[in-house]
């Protein structure tokens, strides 16, 4: 999948305005963002659904343009929003999206089977989809879009509302079919999912990508190796950070507590403390790919 | 547990080798086996209600005063306006809610544009599924004018297919109405200003010269007025060709030329 130039506009509105980016086969790449970014508006472009309105995308090698029908019949897509028919049962739901990629339903029927095992739903197969919960719900969309053996996999916010089980979960089942050799396309908020699934990711921010890397490569590039935080007392955070300012290669200041991005978490908080400043609490961590978002993508929200 | 999901890799998947609308109808006929028991109870119920009140009731003090309307039983002159009108209204409920709300609420549409289907597969499986539908209307409608004597020649069974187009005429120009719409709040308005007058004045309970010359030109101008025209028409046995040839046009161009604005009105609400 290749896209150069990538733009979508609404009206006078900029979604997203001239992204690059290319993505091989089996590979596993993230779309990261604030609220508003531009992923959901990227995802449905690739999965064909809405047109691109500048700069050139290709998908599988076609054009969405004219092989739209085609594409789409080799990628499953998860969307953001649920579209599931309340009124029928979990089977009938998988049945009858297999029935608009035309498959037989003997075939069908084969598949769900395996399907409702993978969303651990079997037992609730003849049950209507109405009164699942969110996370079941999720589940069957996520099943639901591999009823065609998609050879990419398109999920926007594949986990949001899941419990940490249910992601742990369906992050070894994407792990399974990235292995199987399934592309795999992903947005989400959770960096910690970024970190576990993307080979390579991007953030985008106002409709543009701001950084792209592997998730390592982003953490080295735009923050350091350790991250201290400290907490002063209440409205002492400003006196406590400027006494210690030089000690970091990058210092933030927060309405409660103060970061240090360091290479050596430890040994800054020992000069911190030879310097008789008292932190009520100070805790040192690794560098997360929250860092490099935060940094990237600012702390305020957007809308 | 599930090791192989996908077992084939990205080998060609097999197919059916249906076209994308008949796919789309076959769903609407597969979600429609959840409610047919009560949707064909009522489709069944209504006209033997109506036909016992109005035709046989009504009927006979109009018979016994007026002797009939333009020649004919009042049971007879009433039933076919009655189907017409009931092809109109179920028609019209049927692209109403259920296609806002395969847009917003349940999303069905946007499930179906992630797959190989495009919104022209949804605009004609969708109205081949009313026209499916219409034909279970008139012929249940039918069935039950027989039993009270009142389908007067085998022409009647020509109903089914005007049902099927005219139902056709009166879905798609609401269709395409509703799947702009953001809310449902236009359908109420459009029950209340155009399907009940059309029900009421299209010819259905009395015969056009009972109108004031002004309204007579603007209920013929009506589809209703022609599907009603048409189908009694039929059931007596009493075919005027022009007219009704006439009145045939009619509803196939509204028929065709309201399925292209569907088309349209669906691209623009789907295609984004
Ligand atoms: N159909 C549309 N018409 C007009 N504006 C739209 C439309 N769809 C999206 N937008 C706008 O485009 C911008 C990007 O939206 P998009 O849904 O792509 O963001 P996102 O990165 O997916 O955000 P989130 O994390 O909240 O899902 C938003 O400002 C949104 O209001
Ligand atoms: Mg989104």
């Amino acid at each position: 999948m290749v896209a150069q130039g990538l733009e979508k506009r609404f009206g006078d509105f900029t979604a997203v305005a001239g992204i690059d980016f290319s993505i091989s086969r089996g590979e596993s790449f993230g779309f990261l963002g604030p609220n508003g970014a531009g992923k959901t508006s990227t995802m449905r472009m690739v999965a064909c659904m809405s047109p691109h309105t500048g700069g050139q995308l290709s998908v599988l090698g076609m054009d969405p343009r004219t092989s739209g029908s085609t594409i789409r019949s080799r990628i499953g897509l998860v969307p953001q929003q649920d579209s599931l028919d309340d009124e029928l049962t979990v089977e009938d739901n998988l049945y009858l999206y297999g029935r608009y990629f035309d498959l037989p339903k003997r075939l069908i029927r084969e598949r769900a089977v395996r399907l409702l095992e993978f969303a651990q739903l079997t037992e609730r197969a003849k049950d209507k989809v109405e009164p699942l919960s969110g996370g079941m719900k999720r589940r069957l969309t996520i099943a639901r879009s591999l009823i065609s053996e998609p050879e990419l996999l398109i999920l926007d916010e594949p986990t949001t509302g899941l419990d940490p089980q249910a992601r742990h979960l369906l992050w070894d089942r994407l792990y399974r079919l990235k292995s199987q050799g399934v592309t795999l396309v992903i947005t989400t908020h959770y960096m910690d999912e970024a970190e576990q699934l993307c080979d390579r990711l991007v953030v985008m921010d106002k409709g543009r990508i701001v950084a792209e890397g592997s998730p390592r490569a982003l953490i080295e590039q735009h923050s350091t190796r350790e991250v201290v935080e400290l907490r002063f007392g209440l409205d002492q955070q400003h006196q406590g950070a400027t006494a210690i300012a030089d000690l970091a290669e990058r210092i933030e200041v927060l309405p409660d507590r103060v970061l240090l991005y360091v290479h050596d978490g430890d040994a800054a908080v020992a000069e911190v403390h030879r310097r008789g400043l008292l932190p009520e609490s100070s805790l040192v961590r690794r560098s997360t790919l929250e860092d490099v978002f935060l940094r990237l993508t600012g702390r305020s929200l957007v809308d | 547990m599930t090791d192989q999901l996908l077992e084939s890799g990205a080998r060609p998947q097999p197919t059916v080798g249906w076209p994308g609308w008949l796919r789309v109808t076959s769903v609407y006929a597969h979600t429609y086996r959840r409610t047919w028991r009560s949707s064909m109870s009522a489709s069944f119920l209504f006209p033997v209600l109506y036909l016992a009140a109005m035709g046989v009731g009504l009927g006979s003090l109009i018979d016994h005063h007026a002797g009939g309307i333009d020649g004919v039983r009042y049971l007879d002159f009433l039933a076919p306006g009655l189907l017409a009108g009931t092809v109109l209204q179920i028609a019209v409920a049927e692209a109403t809610y259920p296609v806002v709300g395969a847009v917003k609420w349940t999303r069905v549409y946007w499930a179906m544009l992630a797959s190989p289907l495009g919104t022209d597969d949804l605009v004609l499986g969708f109205l081949v599924w009313i026209a499916v539908r219409m034909a279970m209307v008139s012929a249940i409608f039918l069935g039950v004018m027989a039993a009270f004597g009142t389908v007067r020649s085998p022409l009647g069974l020509l109903v089914v297919p005007v049902s099927m187009i005219a139902g056709v005429a009166f879905a798609a120009p609401v269709a395409s109405y509703a799947v702009l719409s953001t809310n449902d709040q236009g359908f109420a308005a459009i029950n209340r200003f155009i399907v009940v007058p059309l029900f009421l004045f299209s010819t259905t309970f009395f015969p056009l010269h009972q109108l004031p010359v002004g309204l007579r030109v603007v209920a013929q101008l009506t589809p209703l007025f022609h599907g009603v025209n048409l189908t009694r028409a039929l059931c007596l046995g009493q075919i005027a060709p022009l007219q009704n040839a006439a009145d045939l046009l009619y509803l196939v161009v509204l028929a065709g030329a309201s399925t292209l604005s569907c088309a349209a009105s669906f691209k623009k609400r789907l295609v984004q």
